[in-house]
């Protein structure tokens, strides 16, 4: 018992160390450089304490289930060998996880309104309602789509390099066509669609699937995924402000 | 009072956005693979610590961070901080004006992802992928380096109103050009600490940054310029990655000669 809560403190502790820089940043700009008091200073503490205890708790979840969870699966997708079922999974994961991500509806919310301003819709609540909601499965899908690509990498030991620079030329590609305005939010986009449950779980499958077959590398053709995850949403995007 | 209901709130909203993933991991554990999972108890456990964990997290980022990192954003990039008492603005915008909040924003970047639950998981994966290779603490310092320099040159970019995709295609062929160089083993990792070191902590500090700098920035508009701080965050740490790698490699080299010699 003494020996478990020593060992919660130690991760408490780690945690406050990972918190520290920002709250350092935080501090230091608002009293040296723009020379006033930090408001409501009790309730900023609670709020750290609450990070802490919460960051805390996510990383020993994530050794518990997130981490052993994917890998698991991985492993038995492997021992199974059904090459369709794995793709259906990994597309259900890559769009599962993606469609309903917050941060992608308030993109897709700010996107909706730049499209109205640029006139490639009418503004009205409703038609931005359409546009946010077609872009959001536009993107879900682009994400389920690059899960599957990357889980075929792994299977078939196709070097990353060559699939990114690949899609590194098409982004440029399109950004030749694209309406300007939707540019920046395309680029935006990519980096929005990977949440804090997705990362753990989808970097833990690839793991498990380069360690599972054989002539895999976990570490040159385990990762990669989120990289997939991250660019083919540029792509997708100004794919559909083009169309739209 | 405020606070519980706060807690309760985001709790659902976690709930609800994690629903998808545990519908999908089910379905296909039962009905496609057949099999149990594993130690059912611990994962069960594990995953209520996860949900646990990530409300106190976003609660706490609510109630701490975000409205004082919202506010200073907003304070850093006022025409009235930045040009002093003096009350008529420049007609053109000279980009040196601004070097608090390119510093405000290197700094933010950098100890955004430092905290960013998403690269501590993939951290602790590579070090036990790698056998030890990759420290933890390396792979999170060069990323976060790399997110601080994105974000810095993201406000630059804004302030100065050049086009977005110019930089976005100069970070490729740099990318590119590391990519021929660097040791292989790294490379997927590197391309995937792009996309992990934006989610909870940085996006909201990044946009609101962006957004605060293209409403005061005389000649930008929030709409048409806000956007791209998140872009360079993602592209940056790439090559900070890869750039670590190589200096690592390099340094067991020489060390390596050195023993030899």
């Amino acid at each position: 018992m003494r020996d478990q809560f020593l060992r919660f403190l130690q991760a408490m502790t780690s945690s406050a160390r990972d918190l520290a820089p920002i709250l350092l940043v935080i501090a230091v700009f608002q009293l040296l450089v723009l020379q006033q008091p930090i408001p409501d200073l009790g309730r900023i503490l609670v709020g750290a304490l609450f990070v802490v205890l919460g960051l805390t708790l996510f990383i020993r979840g994530l050794e518990m289930a997130l981490f052993p969870l994917g890998e698991g699966m991985a492993y038995d997708f492997a021992r199974k060998g059904s090459l369709p079922w794995l793709l259906l999974f990994a597309f259900a994961l890559g769009f599962g996880t993606t469609v309903a991500e917050p941060a992608l509806i308030a993109v897709a919310g700010e996107a909706a309104k730049v499209a109205a301003v640029g006139g490639s819709i009418v503004d009205t609540a409703a038609s931005r309602d359409d546009y946010a909601t077609g872009l959001r499965y536009t993107v879900a899908l682009s994400v389920g789509f690059a899960i599957v690509i990357g889980v075929l990498r792994i299977i078939r030991g196709w070097p990353i390099q060559y699939l990114i620079i690949g899609g590194y030329l098409g982004v440029v590609a399109m950004t030749a066509f694209a309406p300007p305005e939707i540019i920046g939010i395309a680029y935006d986009s990519g980096g929005v669609t990977t949440s804090t449950i997705t990362v753990p779980l989808v970097t833990a499958l690839g793991v498990g699937l380069a360690s599972s077959i054989e002539g895999r590398n976990p570490m040159v053709d385990g990762f990669g995924l989120i990289a997939f995850a991250s660019l083919t949403p540029m792509i997708f995007v100004m794919g559909y402000g083009m169309v739209y | 009072m405020e606070l519980a209901q706060g807690l309760l709130e985001t709790a659902l909203a976690t709930v609800w956005d994690v629903l998808p993933i545990v519908v999908i991991i089910f379905v296909f554990q039962f009905l496609v693979l057949r099999r149990a999972i594993p130690n059912l108890g611990r994962v069960l456990i594990g995953f209520a610590y996860v949900l646990m964990g990530l409300t106190l997290f976003l609660v706490g980022l609510e109630e701490a961070l975000f409205p004082l990192g919202e506010l200073m954003a907003r304070q850093l990039t006022d025409p009235a901080f930045i040009y002093g008492a003096v009350a008529v603005l420049p007609a053109a915008v000279r980009w040196q004006d601004y070097y608090w909040v390119y510093l405000f924003a290197a700094a933010i970047g950098f100890a955004a992802a430092i905290a960013e639950p998403a690269l501590i998981a993939v951290a602790i994966k590579a070090r036990e992928v790698s056998g030890g290779a990759i420290g933890v603490w390396g792979l999170r310092v060069a990323v976060a380096l790399g997110c601080g320099i994105g974000v810095a040159l993201g406000t630059y970019r804004i302030v100065t109103g050049t086009p977005l995709h110019w930089y976005i295609m100069a970070a490729y062929v740099v990318v590119i050009v590391q990519t021929l160089f660097a040791p292989r083993l790294i490379i997927a990792l590197a391309y995937d600490s792009g996309g992990v070191t934006t989610s909870t902590v940085t996006v909201p500090l990044v946009t609101a940054l962006g957004l605060g700098l293209a409403a005061t920035v005389p000649g930008r508009s929030p709409l048409m310029d806000g956007f791209g701080l998140i872009a360079f965050a993602c592209m940056f740490p790439i090559m900070t990655v890869m750039g670590y790698a190589q200096i690592t490699e390099w340094r067991t080299r020489v060390r390596s000669r050195k023993g030899v010699g």
